[in-house]
C-alpha cells in the first residue's frame, strides 16, 4: 500500500514550491488581482453556494486566471442566491445573483475575461422591503 | 441543509464573522457508539448572555440585513429529529463551544457530506484563521492542524496550488484510513 501522505513529506515540497513562487509573485500584487466574494450565509449555502465557490477556485486556477476567492456572509438578497460579487481590478464590484454552474461559467468568460456583464446582475439602488419604510 | 457538511460550513461561518482566530472542529464518527457528532469550538467574541436564552430561536439574530437566523435552528432540529441532542455554551470575549449529536442508525440521520471540501474551503478562503480538525472514528483519531501546516510552509503561502492539491490529497487519505 502506498505510504500516506504527512506533514514531512510537505517539508521536502516546499522549497521546490518556494522557487516557482518567486517566478509566480511577480507582478501578482493583491490589487491587480480579481476579486470573487460567494455569499456564504445559511441562505447560501442551502442554495448551492459550496459548488459555486469550488468551481471558481478550481476553474479561476485551471484557467490561469490571477484571482482571490472568498467567503463573505449573507449580501441581503438571500431570494437570488448563491449570489457573488465580482471585483475586477481598478472597477467597481459588481453583484451577480442566482448563480448556477454555467452562469458561473459565463461570468468567467464573459466578464472576467474580457469586462462584458452578464444576465443578473443585482443593482446597487436595489432596496429591500425593510429599507423602504 | 442536504448534509451534515454543509451545516458545518454554516456554523463555522458564524465564528468567522464573530473574528475568531482559532476554529477547532472535532468530528466523532462511531458505529459502535452509534453517533456521529461535530463540536465547533472558537475563539470569537462569544454571544452577549441576553441573547443565550433565545439562541436556537429562528428569530434571533445579530445580523441587520434580515430578521432570521437559521444557522443554528436548522443544525439543531436536524439533530433532534434523528434523536440527537444539541448544546450551545458561550461567553463573551472568550468564545463559543456548540456540539450537535446525531444518531446514526436513524432514518432522518443526513449524511456526512462532502466533509474534506467544506473543511479545505474554509482553510483556503480563511488564511488568517487557525483551523484544527480532529476526526475520531472506531479505528484511531486523526488531526489535521493549520498551525503546524504554516510552520512546515515557513511563509509560502497555503494557496500555492501545489499545497492545496497536496494538503486535499492529505486529508483525504488520513480520513480514509480511519474507515
Amino acid at each position: 500500500m502506498a505510504k500516506i501522505k504527512s506533514l514531512a513529506d510537505l517539508q521536502k515540497m516546499k522549497a521546490d514550491v518556494q522557487n516557482k513562487v518567486d517566478l509566480r509573485e511577480k507582478g501578482d500584487a493583491v490589487d491587480k488581482l480579481v476579486q470573487v466574494k460567494v455569499s456564504m450565509a445559511t441562505c447560501g449555502i442551502a442554495s448551492g453556494a459550496k459548488q459555486i465557490m469550488e468551481f471558481f477556485m478550481d476553474e479561476l486556477d485551471k484557467r490561469n486566471i490571477g484571482a482571490v476567492v472568498t467567503q463573505t456572509g449573507c449580501m441581503g438578497y438571500c431570494y437570488a442566491e448563491p449570489t457573488i460579487e465580482v471585483t475586477l481590478p481598478g472597477q467597481e464590484p459588481v453583484v451577480y445573483g442566482y448563480v448556477d454552474q454555467s452562469k458561473a461559467d459565463d461570468i468567467i468568460e464573459k466578464y472576467i475575461k474580457n469586462g462584458e456583464l452578464v444576465d443578473g446582475i443585482i443593482p446597487q439602488n436595489y432596496e429591500t422591503i425593510d429599507d423602504k419604510k | 441543509m442536504k448534509d451534515i457538511s454543509l451545516h458545518i460550513l454554516d456554523i463555522a461561518q458564524n465564528s468567522i464573522s464573530a473574528k475568531a482566530s482559532v476554529i477547532a472542529i472535532n468530528i466523532t464518527d462511531s458505529i459502535n457508539q452509534n453517533i456521529y457528532s461535530v463540536e465547533i469550538i472558537d475563539n470569537g467574541k462569544g454571544i452577549p448572555s441576553e441573547m443565550m436564552p433565545t439562541i436556537t430561536d429562528p428569530w434571533t439574530t445579530s445580523r441587520i440585513t434580515r430578521k432570521v437566523g437559521l444557522g443554528i435552528p436548522l443544525f439543531k432540529q436536524n439533530a433532534e429529529l434523528t434523536g440527537g441532542h444539541f448544546s450551545i455554551e458561550s461567553e463573551v470575549g472568550i468564545g463559543t463551544q456548540l456540539k450537535a449529536t446525531f444518531i446514526k442508525d436513524n432514518i432522518d440521520c443526513l449524511p456526512q457530506g462532502d466533509i474534506q471540501g467544506v473543511l479545505l474551503m474554509l482553510v483556503f478562503s480563511n488564511t488568517e484563521i487557525d483551523f484544527s480538525y480532529t476526526f475520531t472514528t472506531d479505528k484511531g483519531e486523526y488531526t489535521f492542524d493549520t498551525n503546524e501546516i504554516k510552520q512546515v510552509l515557513e511563509g509560502v503561502s497555503i494557496l500555492q496550488p501545489e499545497i492545496k492539491k497536496y494538503l486535499k490529497e492529505m486529508l483525504a487519505e488520513n480520513i480514509k484510513e480511519l474507515y
